[in-house]
């Protein structure tokens, strides 16, 4: 027990064990993301990893002259700009149409969420069978008298990516409206039905307010989940895709088989800003609604 | 007033109905599709992935939702007589399995140290673990790359395992079960003598069980889809793992991706049905970022 040793202060103490429990975590977070991101931001001011000459910004003008990153970022704001509004009123439906009294509700959130379980890898398959040029979507459009689309090889190829990435999404999004709707005091829903308020006004001007933060998260969580769509890309076009589906990426990917360490780094290093500040925007508006609707 | 309401709820269950449908078809498409024999994925989708097998090919597309004739060729092929797809099934289980123990243990001991201790410091090391929890892997390759080019574990298991062990998003889900079990249990132990490793294992860990299991879930399923670090990370193409193979198997081999395929959702899809309650209340606690 000489732990109780009086010399040092019960802070101290608290402080050495708290660090004790940490250590493992730090240690490798240290080691494999901060030391070495650390390094990735001085390559990104540095000239070359030979000659070690500060140049600061140039390395991230020569990044915005370049096409290629040009395209990849453009692409993937546009591909975000489409997805992530979808991703967050549809998996609202869904969760609003699963609080309503239909049956087999249990079976049909089991439905709705079993996309997340399966590797994109294993359903790509059925994706170019439905989009193929001779595939059934163009066969059921030429039902309708409309010409073939070579989905993957034009400029509607991010509508397979999005629907693709909806179907693997919604359902987690889903889940988090789900529990938001959960948390919902029941009296003030129950004062609203005894006023005679309709479905509509219940929405807009109880649930949506009480939604509101779990909205922030979804449209950030959406975000983050369509930077990562260069998976589904991949998988379904491979490393050299059509123009419309060049992500970001792509273009690290590419730029790691040329090994040139100032690009990556800025690009990485400019991608980790963009992200602070949507992360910060997160947490200032996480602040802002939770006032709202606890006050 | 009555009827109208009963129609409302018919019209939400069909709309309810038609997306669970949309939903289930890909996952249902693929695994029937995986009992067809090679000659009848020829005939049925030749034109798609232009397959020079010979034989005959529809000219049409059809997508189907019932083989011909249901047989087991495709998966004695890929299981039986090529070792190749259990090598790299393999490969996936043991990039995996290390990754999520690992995580699971290394964050559990870090989410008590947030749990019961909070100070400047230590919040601000959390708020630091969000943001990098948040960060696509268009940041967090490059670093990865480096460190793992330095320690010269660059194209092994280890380059992707590592930094997949302190990957903070366990850490960050299970500090927020962990800061819901009451203060008084602890308390408790304290005052019964207990020191800080008996009241981890002997209270924390116990009431967190359910918990654990949901991050595991969310955690395997996460790194049993991955591509993007086993690009970069492991170019040795006889190491990479099912994910990443099973978009390079050829077209003449159709049959068998959709097999291989199916195999490959299995472990996830067990999981899923064996653990949905826990995954749906793991994902309902990551809703906000804040603890």
């Amino acid at each position: 027990m000489k732990n109780n040793s009086p010399k040092l202060n019960d802070r101290g103490k608290d402080f050495l064990k708290s660090m004790c429990f940490l250590s493992p975590s730090l240690l490798g977070v240290g080691i494999f993301f901060i030391l070495p991101f650390c390094v990735v931001v001085y390559y990104s001011l540095i000239d070359g990893v030979g000659s070690k000459n500060f140049v600061f910004l140039q390395n991230f003008i020569k990044l915005f002259d370049n096409s290629a990153f040009r395209l990849a970022a453009k692409n993937t704001l546009t591909f975000s700009a489409m997805a992530v509004p979808l991703a967050v009123v549809l998996s609202m439906v869904l969760a609003l149409m699963l609080e309503s009294r239909i049956p087999l509700k249990s079976q049909f959130r089991t439905f709705f969420l079993s996309p997340m379980m399966v590797p994109v890898a294993s359903v790509v398959l059925i994706w170019q069978v439905l989009f193929n040029y001779n595939g059934t979507v163009n066969e059921f459009l030429m039902l309708f008298g409309a010409d073939k689309i070579d989905w993957l090889q034009s400029q509607f190829a991010p509508v397979v990516v999005l629907l693709l990435f909806l179907w693997k999404n919604l359902g987690y999004n889903m889940i988090l409206f789900m529990a938001a709707l959960n948390n919902i005091p029941k009296e003030l829903l129950e004062v609203a039905d005894v006023e005679g308020a309709g479905e509509m006004y219940k929405f807009f001007a109880i649930k949506l307010r009480y939604l509101s933060p779990t909205v922030l998260f979804v449209t950030i969580l959406s975000l983050i989940n369509s930077f990562k769509v260069f998976r589904e890309v991949y998988l379904l076009a491979g490393s050299y895709p059509y123009e419309t589906l060049y992500t970001l990426q792509h273009f690290m990917n590419n730029t790691f088989d040329s090994l040139d360490y100032q690009k990556l780094s800025a690009a990485a290093v400019l991608m980790a800003l963009v992200m602070v500040v949507i992360i910060a925007l997160l947490f200032k508006a996480e602040d802002w609604f939770g006032k709202d609707v606890e006050g | 007033m009555k009827k109208k309401r009963y129609f409302g709820r018919g019209a939400m269950f069909l709309l309810c109905a038609f997306f669970a449908v949309a939903f289930l078809l890909p996952t249902v498409l693929t695994i029937t599709n995986s009992f067809m024999s090679e000659s009848e994925i020829n005939a049925n989708y030749g034109m798609v992935f232009s397959t020079t097998t010979g034989g005959y090919v529809s000219e049409k597309v059809n997508l189907k939702f019932i083989p011909d004739k249901v047989t087991l060729s495709q998966y004695i092929t890929g299981l039986v007589k090529s070792p190749e797809y259990l090598l790299k099934f393999w490969n996936s289980v043991i990039l995996v399995v290390p990754i999520v123990i690992f995580q699971v243990a290394i964050a559990s001991v870090a989410a008590y140290s947030f749990t019961r201790w909070r100070g400047k410091i230590r919040s601000g090391i959390f708020f630091f673990y969000v943001i990098l929890m948040l960060m696509p892997y268009q940041v967090t390759l490059v670093p990865n790359y480096l460190v793992s080019n330095w320690l010269g574990i660059l194209n092994t298991r280890w380059s992707i395992i590592f930094p997949g062990m302190f990957a903070p998003f366990s850490v960050f889900l299970l500090t927020k079960f962990m800061r819901r079990i009451p203060y008084s249990l602890i308390e408790a132990a304290k005052v019964d003598g207990a020191g800080e490793w008996d009241i981890f294992t002997k209270i924390c860990l116990p009431q967190c069980r359910s918990a654990l299991y949901s991050i595991a879930i969310l955690v395997f399923i996460d790194y049993w889809n991955m591509v993007e670090q086993p690009l970069i990370l492991l170019q040795d193409a006889d190491s990479q793992p099912l994910s990443v193979f099973l978009s390079s198997i050829n077209a003449g081999e159709i049959g068998l991706a959709f097999a291989m395929a199916t195999v490959y959702m299995i472990p996830s899809l067990l999981l899923f049905l064996h653990g949905e309650e826990y995954l749906v209340e793991g994902i309902a606690n990551s809703g906000s970022v804040k603890g």
